[in-house]
């Protein structure tokens, strides 16, 4: 059965999930790439253009559409996480609590503080069905993929695949 | 020119917005044998996102890749001098009205290009043939993907033993980042450029399909079978499809090299065929 939550998520909601769990998250979800992992690093916690407490970051470059009155996001599945394990402990220590991407990333900094979920690679056009609309956009002079698309979504359908008590799906 | 370019406008939006049936056949195959209860989510997933991206025509995976396209171009076709610029100009207008995902980045300065064309992109392979007809293949590739290619300069002591232990231990290495269930792509020899070469090529052929010499295709099994068993399974949280065929391509050897190239394709299979005839008609199919 699925667990539905919905952000910022707190410490309470994140210690009571377990690896293999199924989430429906709803809110307000971030996207962020490499480059905007290396500048979200860079600044200093009260310049960041989303609220950090409770965060959950998408590793996540999506196909945008613009339009009259705004952005629509077309297709918006994971990227590989592993790459931003560089970054993972500083971003944690901003407070973020979630972290959604494929592939897994180390299991040693998400214990007692923040999970990750897993949504499956490739299925971008599915994704973008749980994205109800675009709330911002900041950084685009990263570039369409490495932006921060601030992303409301509804019960966006995710694995617990690393718990915060050092349970791993990955082998 | 305008017919070519609108021509292959289509065959980029084919290649990424449907994945094609021998694919999707054995990913269905692939979700009724598997018990796994996380490996059936995200194949239940990869399913929906197949039909998803078909009925409302958009890009199943988001990253529409780097653009890439294989060509044999018969020396008589008449077209040969508007060939490059018409990709080249697809590219383009594919970015804005499939749309796909501006990929181009400069390495030095970070800057995206914002249209998919830059130094080097598309890529374009040429290979002449005799003939007057020309065939693209229009193969966008994705990142993730494509991180997990590999070049292992053997001994030629170690052999064919050499080759699938090398890649099996990649795609061991690899687990979920390349998106599996995965196509492995496998060129043997011609040096280190061609290896690699082929492997990407390989991925082109159907799946099912074998290498036509029986030694290779046997291999090619042999491969498959022991990548499944690692049980890397689709995302690489278990199950029981990890690699839903293996290709294997071959060139003759240098007597002292024994090159393996190693390239690996999503279950997002992107591709798309297109074919021009002298007289300006063109085919498109998958």
């Amino acid at each position: 059965m699925a667990v539905k939550l919905r952000t910022p998520l707190s410490r309470e909601d994140v210690l009571r999930l377990r690896a293999g769990d199924i989430v429906h998250l709803s809110g307000e979800i971030v996207t962020a790439r490499d480059s905007a992992h290396r500048r979200i690093l860079s600044l200093p916690g009260e310049e960041l253009p989303f609220n950090r407490e409770g965060a959950v970051i998408y590793h996540c470059g999506p196909i945008v559409r613009k339009k009259p009155d705004g952005w629509e996001i077309v297709s918006a599945g994971p990227t590989t996480s592993s790459r931003m394990n560089r970054y993972l402990d500083g971003i944690l220590s901003l407070g973020v609590r979630g972290i959604i991407g494929k592939g897994g990333m180390n299991p040693e900094p998400f214990k007692g503080r923040a999970v990750y979920f897993a949504f499956t690679g490739g299925a971008g056009s599915l994704a973008a069905e749980s994205v109800e609309r675009v709330k911002a956009v900041h950084w685009l002079d990263l570039g369409v993929p490495e932006a921060l698309w601030v992303l409301e979504v509804r019960d966006f359908p995710l694995v617990v695949a690393i718990d915060a008590h050092g349970e791993s799906l990955y082998r | 020119m305008l017919l070519l370019v609108g021509a292959l406008v289509e065959a980029i939006r084919l290649a990424v917005t449907r994945i094609p049936a021998d694919t999707v056949d054995t990913l269905r195959k692939a979700y009724e044998e598997e018990n796994n209860g996380i490996a059936r989510f995200n194949l239940e997933n990869i399913l929906r996102a197949i039909e998803i991206g078909r009925e409302r025509s958009i890009p199943v995976c988001q990253d529409t890749g780097t653009m890439t396209f294989f060509i044999r171009a018969g020396v008589e076709s008449p077209f040969l001098k508007e060939l490059e610029g018409a990709i080249i100009e697809a590219v383009r207008r594919a970015t804005l009205e499939v749309p796909l995902r501006p990929n181009a980045v400069d390495v030095l300065n970070g800057k995206n290009s914002g249209d998919n064309t830059g130094r080097g992109v598309p890529v374009i392979h040429w290979e002449v043939d005799k003939g007057d007809e020309v065939e693209i293949a229009v193969f966008p590739k994705g990142g993730g993907s494509e991180n997990c290619s590999a070049l292992a300069m053997l001994t030629p002591g170690e052999g064919w033993e050499g080759v699938k232990r090398f890649v099996v231990e990649k795609v061991r290495t690899c687990g979920g980042k390349p998106c599996p269930p995965v196509i492995i792509g496998v060129g043997v020899g011609g040096g280190a450029d061609y290896s690699l070469k082929l492997a990407k090529g390989a991925l082109l052929r159907k799946i099912g399909e074998r290498n036509p010499n029986k030694e290779i295709a046997k291999i090619e099994e042999e491969l498959q079978e022991e990548i499944n068993a690692l049980g890397i399974g689709p995302m690489g949280m278990g199950g029981k499809t990890t690699a839903l065929d293996v290709k294997i391509e071959v060139a003759h050897r240098h007597p002292a090299s024994f090159p393996v190239g190693l390239a690996i394709q999503c279950w997002a299979n992107r591709r798309a065929f297109l074919r021009l005839k002298p007289n300006g008609r063109v085919e498109i199919w998958q």
